[in-house]
């Protein structure tokens, strides 16, 4: 496939993506759901489930290596008349990745866009940071300052 | 060398019924789902997808209970699946320093930036037997109890730490203290075990590969053999982090980069030994270990092995067995291992006859020679007979 040219900017379309690769797929079919007016589409490739190699780095900053393989499944859709969207997501759910591939169709589109952003991107990206900051505070509920004692001199 | 034998379908059937009962246990005893595995034995699962080399907590789950909890059988049981899946991309490399960091602690540095984070550990507790758990379950919300006491007034969370505090290792090599660890330009692409077999000279991207995949207590045995004198590092836990970072591919119809998902990872630098040259001063050298999942013991022994592994290229001694690339590669592989030692249980019963027949022979020899004869034959036991 070539790269598709001409779509909203990048980072716009990373961030979303981002977003709904990272949502929970139940939350997701739930606002699938409860979309008004949901397209139609075709599989311009159908869900396909496969590894992805992690790569890590050397030393956390040095060249990079192979740390081992991720499931990850991808889909990528047309709307009837639209723009195509592409779903790549962690693990094996199907679903998950059609799902992302439609929404990032759906923001494709300008009539759209505002709607969907309200809908599912920006209540899904706070549920994301909800999560962090659960993480962030349970972390620091345990950090810890160690005092050294003085050595006793006999 | 084994040969192939026929028949015993039926008793194999039998083996195989008799073990799904077994997996089973009591019918009376409520079966284990995959969440209650993959939530209350975590760190069962975080060892099946870190050595069974594929990131997916349902799978490792279900090899965990198909396994019967055998967790290198679990390992074989993932790597055998991940042989049915394409390889669809491989990622950019994680960022670790961008890492959601749920634990951060160094034993180099009491007052370090961001602050040491102990997360959920089973450090400083006090490895008690905890009855309360195998009471009935406690209410949702009781952690219950145990050693671990709940923690007094939350110290200043006012003051939480940065998401993701700076690497310790970047504070030492801001004065030129430790090696850098800068990537070449351009990056080369890493080599892959996966597709290429193992081959000497292994260069640093393969080793680490085949260390994270490596069997854990066999990293543990090298690297304590190393802490007690073979082939010394002199480590210091410079940092250990664990946390959640993302995973970017760049997909090929869009070009740019893409998270597709987070991983959880530990990571592990080892402050090595200090080295130096004509011409450069000595600073500190570098050991790495990054594991998936909740792996600390790992990648503490990942890094250790790592730095030993570079003893050569380091100018340091070589000899000791956690040294020696072609001592620890080829061994440190679980299903490897597990394999050539099981296949003893395969028919090996030409061999066996043929030695057998050997040692009646020579026994034979022995009692039919006069006692004289017998003293002085110290020849090479090449099983002929005089």
């Amino acid at each position: 496939m070539a790269p598709d040219s001409g779509s909203p900017d990048h980072a716009d379309r990373s961030q979303w993506m981002r977003t709904l690769a990272l949502a929970d797929p139940d939350w997701l079919e739930n606002r699938w759901a409860t979309l008004p007016d949901r397209p139609d589409f075709v599989h311009v490739r159908a869900p396909e489930t496969g590894l992805v190699m992690v790569r890590g780095r050397m030393s956390g900053t040095g060249d990079p290596f192979n740390l081992g393989e991720m499931t990850m499944t991808r889909c990528s859709v047309r709307l009837r008349g639209g723009a195509v969207g592409h779903g790549y997501v962690r693990g094996r759910s199907q679903r998950h990745a059609e799902l992302a591939a439609v929404f990032d169709a759906l923001m494709q589109d300008p009539a759209r866009r505002d709607g969907v952003a309200a809908a599912v991107i920006g209540p899904a990206r706070r549920r994301h940071e909800q999560r962090q900051r659960a993480i962030a505070e349970a972390a620091a509920a345990t950090r810890v300052e160690f005092f050294t004692l003085p050595r006793e001199h006999a | 060398m084994y040969v192939a034998v026929k028949g015993g379908e039926a008793a194999i059937d039998a083996a195989h019924a008799a073990l799904t009962k077994k997996r089973r246990g009591d019918p009376a005893v409520p079966d284990l789902s995959l969440e209650q595995i993959d939530q209350q034995l975590a760190l069962a699962v975080d060892r099946v997808m870190l050595e069974g080399s594929v990131y997916d907590r349902e799978l490792a789950a279900l090899a965990v209970k198909q396994a019967r909890g055998d967790l290198l059988e679990a390992i074989f049981l993932l790597r055998a699946y991940r042989t049915t899946l394409p390889r669809l991309a491989a990622s950019l490399p994680l960022e670790t320093g961008r890492m959601a960091v749920a634990r951060r602690i160094s034993a180099t540095f009491k007052d370090l930036p961001g602050g040491q984070v102990l997360g959920a550990t089973f450090d400083y507790t006090h490895r008690l037997l905890d009855f309360a758990l195998a009471a009935a379950a406690p209410p949702a919300g009781d952690d219950g109890g145990g050693d671990a006491p709940a923690p007094a007034a939350a110290p200043d969370t006012a003051a939480a730490p940065p998401v993701s505090p700076p690497r310790v290792s970047d504070l030492v090599g801001r004065d030129g203290l430790i090696e850098p660890a800068q990537p070449s330009d351009p990056e080369p692409a890493p080599a892959d075990l996966t597709r290429q077999p193992l081959r000497f000279p292994a260069g640093r991207d393969l080793r680490l590969q085949a260390l994270a995949r490596g069997d854990e207590g066999f990293l543990v045995s090298l690297a304590y053999s190393s802490q007690r004198g073979h082939g010394t590092i002199h480590p210091f836990a410079g940092e250990i982090r664990q946390g959640e970072v993302a995973v970017e591919i760049v997909p090929e119809e869009l070009g740019f980069p893409v998270t597709i998902g987070t991983v959880a990872v530990t990571e592990c630098e080892m402050f090595g030994q200090f080295t130096g040259s004509q011409g450069e001063p000595p600073r500190f050298t570098r050991g790495y270990g990054l594991t998936f999942g909740e792996s600390e013991r790992k990648a503490m022994a990942m890094a250790i092995v790592d730095r030993a592994l570079r003893s050569a290229e380091l100018g340091g001694s070589t000899g000791a067995p956690a040294q020696d690339v072609e001592f620890v590669l080829p061994h440190s592989d679980t299903v490897e291992a597990s394999g050539f030692l099981q296949h003893l249980k395969l028919p090996h019963y030409v061999d066996f006859q043929s030695e057998l027949e050997g040692l009646r022979r020579m026994h034979a020899g022995l009692a039919a020679a006069p006692p004289a004869a017998a003293d002085k034959s110290d020849a090479p036991d090449d099983g002929t007979l005089p």
